[in-house]
């Protein structure tokens, strides 16, 4: 859903309190307002950033003038879970993978400083992609554990900008979790939303598999080989699921802040249910409406804004999709609210498609449903359209003869087990069999299961088809005798919603 | 407990002056140093040299500290180290029991390293003579290209950090040498000229010699990040600085007779 309209209407207000003269149309496609973005020396008392650990984001700035933003940001280097049973050694900046958001207006003067912890055993520093410098602050940040670095940058250009550390081997430290996103507002700041979310996703190489339990170490090997043992939103396996999981309410519109950390992999950011109704990408000030899936290159990120109207759980993968449910970029959002059966209907039919399979090999099949239909359903008939259906559902097991696989699957001909009890096999073939069975005088211990796909009709049709066959007693099952003995069933069991 | 400590820091003490530190000798010759000698990443040329088989410990410090008391933690001109010089010690006379006597002195700056090989008719050894020495492993000279030395430096990275409270004692190398690799790192003399700028990617810049990214561009070996990573943290610091997991250990000219 399209929230323009809001954004218009905020975007002006705000602009009223500017000089910003010929921009005060307060169209956000107009770049023209932010060629320079230095509107002056910073004014009022200084502000301490407010930093928040993902998935949160820090509150608008609120402000309609250029101050003086002092961040103070501690590198952690911390071993912290990957995935279940698996911790790595990461490098951080503020304690979390990714780091610390920051949020700071355009124009804003922003007194830096990079603390690393005096119990790391590493150097560090920081390149934030939303300075105008040398480096991104690189140079200017290089930090020995136990001391701390300050540099001061005006933040020219608004968007949304990765940082990441930049000290040698710089891939290292990438891979290892050092990277986070400042936010750079326009100076009208962003139009009012229900939920901001910062995620984050990044590849990580351990030298052991997937999951392999207990403290993984980095393997450079494989890094440089671009292949990757995990691809994570939020440096964990599960940081984003369950009770962890990103929350919002029908009826509301959210804001994520997606960054990609890399070192390697671009991700193909998508949300499976949703679309995103805007997409701005890096700084861009043009708006990209209706994406199903953005790309977000390594060292960069995006603003995705997107309206929920249907309750449920959305996944928000890597849809290179070997990652999302192979390598863990999988999060949710939980949406919770009414049910809109005008927009998303859930499941109304669930009926037999026969698609190709109809015509001819399944012919005998029709003419059974069309007879059955007018009520004039024949033994023959009956047996004829079970035959096809035993070929193409029992077969496989029981085979073409009857006869079975001695040893694994019981024969049906000749059975002394459906000789016993003729009306058996439409009880085996709604529950399943599983466990032990003498049939014809020899054991069998395995596991049929329900055929739950089979409607009345076509249940009874292979029951007779079977009971006709391979010197079984013969007789007819009728679709009502099916449907009494699978209501029956229904009943027995406990209900399950 | 006071008093074990200091029973046993006084025994310790009596123990490293009864047994002098030891040295071998290390032949030099050509070597590929991961920062090369030009940009033609020419080998460089290294005389031979002694290199003491240990990093200095908590008690031989104390022991220095004892007999130069201008180097006490409470004397020490600011200008030749931090506040945090020797921080975690009990005192400035005192180890305590968060710096054990035989593990590896940390938190000492570069001058008073320096102060300290002096004092044992010694050195720092320079960057390559220290790369030269790190390059073997038990049985060979040089084990650079070999997976399994690399791991063993990379298990150290990634093991969380106990910033010096390890026992020295890992196995010698080829020369006899001992924990070079995952116990600390090391001063050496010439930590500041080692070309690797606080942003390692400026490649061929031509502010190369203000801003040097020589050491990250100019690698010759991919494998050799693990080192890199050596000359990183040892160009991130200035002389007075220290840090929990920076210790030192000593050489000697190969002509020096003791």
């Amino acid at each position: 859903m399209n929230t323009m309209l809001r954004a218009c209407a905020v975007a002006s207000l705000l602009f009223s309190t500017l000089a910003l003269g010929a921009a005060a149309d307060a169209n956000r496609k107009s770049a023209s307002a932010y060629v320079h973005g230095d509107f002056g020396p910073p004014r009022g008392e200084p502000i301490h950033a407010v930093l928040t650990t993902p998935p949160m984001v820090p509150p608008p700035t609120g402000r309609n003038y250029p101050a003086k933003v002092i961040v103070e940001l501690e590198v952690i280097e911390k071993e912290l879970p990957i995935s279940e049973g698996v911790t790595y050694m990461f490098w951080t900046f503020g304690g979390t993978v990714p780091g610390k958001f920051i949020r700071v207006r355009q124009g804003d003067t922003v007194e830096f400083h990079l603390r690393n912890n005096p119990d790391n055993k590493m150097p560090h520093n920081i390149d934030l992609h939303g300075v105008t410098g040398p480096g991104g602050g690189a140079a200017s940040s290089f930090t020995a554990p136990g001391h701390e670095s300050q540099f001061t940058f005006k933040a020219l250009n608004q968007g949304i900008y990765v940082y990441h550390c930049a000290t040698a081997p710089v891939g290292m430290h990438v891979a290892n979790g050092m990277y986070g996103l400042i936010l750079i507002e326009p100076p009208e700041g962003l139009p009012a939303v229900d939920h901001e979310y910062y995620v984050m996703q990044g590849d990580f190489y351990t030298t052991g598999k997937y999951r392999e339990k207990g403290l993984q170490p980095f393997d450079m090997e494989n890094a440089i080989d671009e292949k990757p043992t995990y691809v994570l939103f939020n440096g964990a396996e599960g940081s984003l699921t369950g009770d962890k999981a990103l929350t919002a309410k029908t009826n509301e519109t959210i804001r994520l802040f997606v960054g990609n950390g890399g070192p390697n992999l671009v991700s193909s950011f998508h949300v499976i249910g949703e679309i995103f109704d805007r997409v701005q990408q890096e700084g861009g000030t043009r708006v990209q409406e209706n994406v199903q899936t953005t790309l977000i290159p390594a060292g960069g990120a995006s603003i995705v804004e997107f309206h929920t109207e249907v309750p449920g759980s959305y996944v928000l993968v890597d849809h290179s999709i070997f990652r999302a449910f192979n390598k863990g970029a999988l999060a949710i959002l939980k949406v919770d609210g009414a049910a809109d059966k005008s927009i998303y209907s859930g499941k109304e039919v669930d009926s037999v498609y026969l698609g190709d399979r109809s015509e001819p090999n399944l012919a005998a099949v029709t003419q059974a449903t069309k007879a059955a239909s007018a009520g004039k359903l024949t033994q023959e008939e009956q047996i004829k359209a079970g035959q096809q259906l035993f070929t193409g559902t029992c077969s496989v097991c029981h085979q073409t003869s009857g006869e079975g696989l001695p040893g694994v699957f019981p024969p049906l001909a000749k059975s002394d087990l459906i000789a016993a009890d003729p009306k058996r096999p439409i009880q085996i073939l709604l529950k399943g069999l599983t466990g032990k069975i003498t049939v014809n005088g020899k054991d069998y211990n395995s596991v049929m299961p329900p055929m739950s796909q089979l409607n009345d009709d076509e249940i009874a049709n292979i029951v007779t088809f079977v009971l006709n066959s391979w010197g079984n007693p013969g007789g007819r099952v009728s679709a009502e005798e099916v449907a009494k003995e699978r209501a029956a069933q229904t009943a027995a069991k406990p209900a399950e919603h | 407990m006071r008093i074990a400590v200091a029973l046993g820091a006084a025994l310790a003490l009596f123990m490293a002056a009864a047994d002098a530190a030891e040295y071998v000798a290390i032949g030099g010759g050509r070597f590929a140093s991961v920062l090369p000698a030009d940009a033609n990443a020419a080998d460089v040329a290294i005389a031979p040299f002694r290199l003491r088989t240990e990093p200095v410990t908590n008690a031989e410090f104390l022991d220095f500290v004892t007999a130069h008391p201008q180097w006490r933690r409470d004397r020490i001109a600011r200008v030749f180290a931090e506040q945090r010089y020797l921080e975690r010690w009990q005192s400035a006379t005192a180890l305590g029991d968060r710096t054990l006597p035989s593990w590896p002195v940390t938190q000492v700056s570069w001058f008073a390293a320096r102060a300290f090989c002096v004092s044992e008719n010694a050195r720092l050894p320079t960057w390559n003579e220290w790369e030269f020495a790190a390059a073997a492993d038990a049985t060979r000279a040089d084990a650079r290209s070999d997976p399994a030395w690399r791991e063993a430096i990379l298990g150290w990275y990634a093991r969380p950090s106990a910033s010096g409270s390890d026992e020295i004692g890992g196995s010698a190398n080829f020369y006899g040498v001992r924990d070079l690799h995952g116990l600390i790192w090391e001063w050496v003399d010439d930590f500041n000229a080692l070309l690797v700028a606080g942003d390692s990617r400026d490649q061929n810049d031509p502010d190369r010699l203000k801003f040097c990214g020589a050491g990250a561009l100019n690698l010759r070996d991919r494998e050799n990040y693990a080192v890199l990573m050596r000359v990183a943290m040892l160009s991130s610091l200035k002389a007075a600085d220290t840090t929990g997991s920076l210790g030192f250990r000593c050489a000697r000219d190969i002509e020096v007779k003791r």
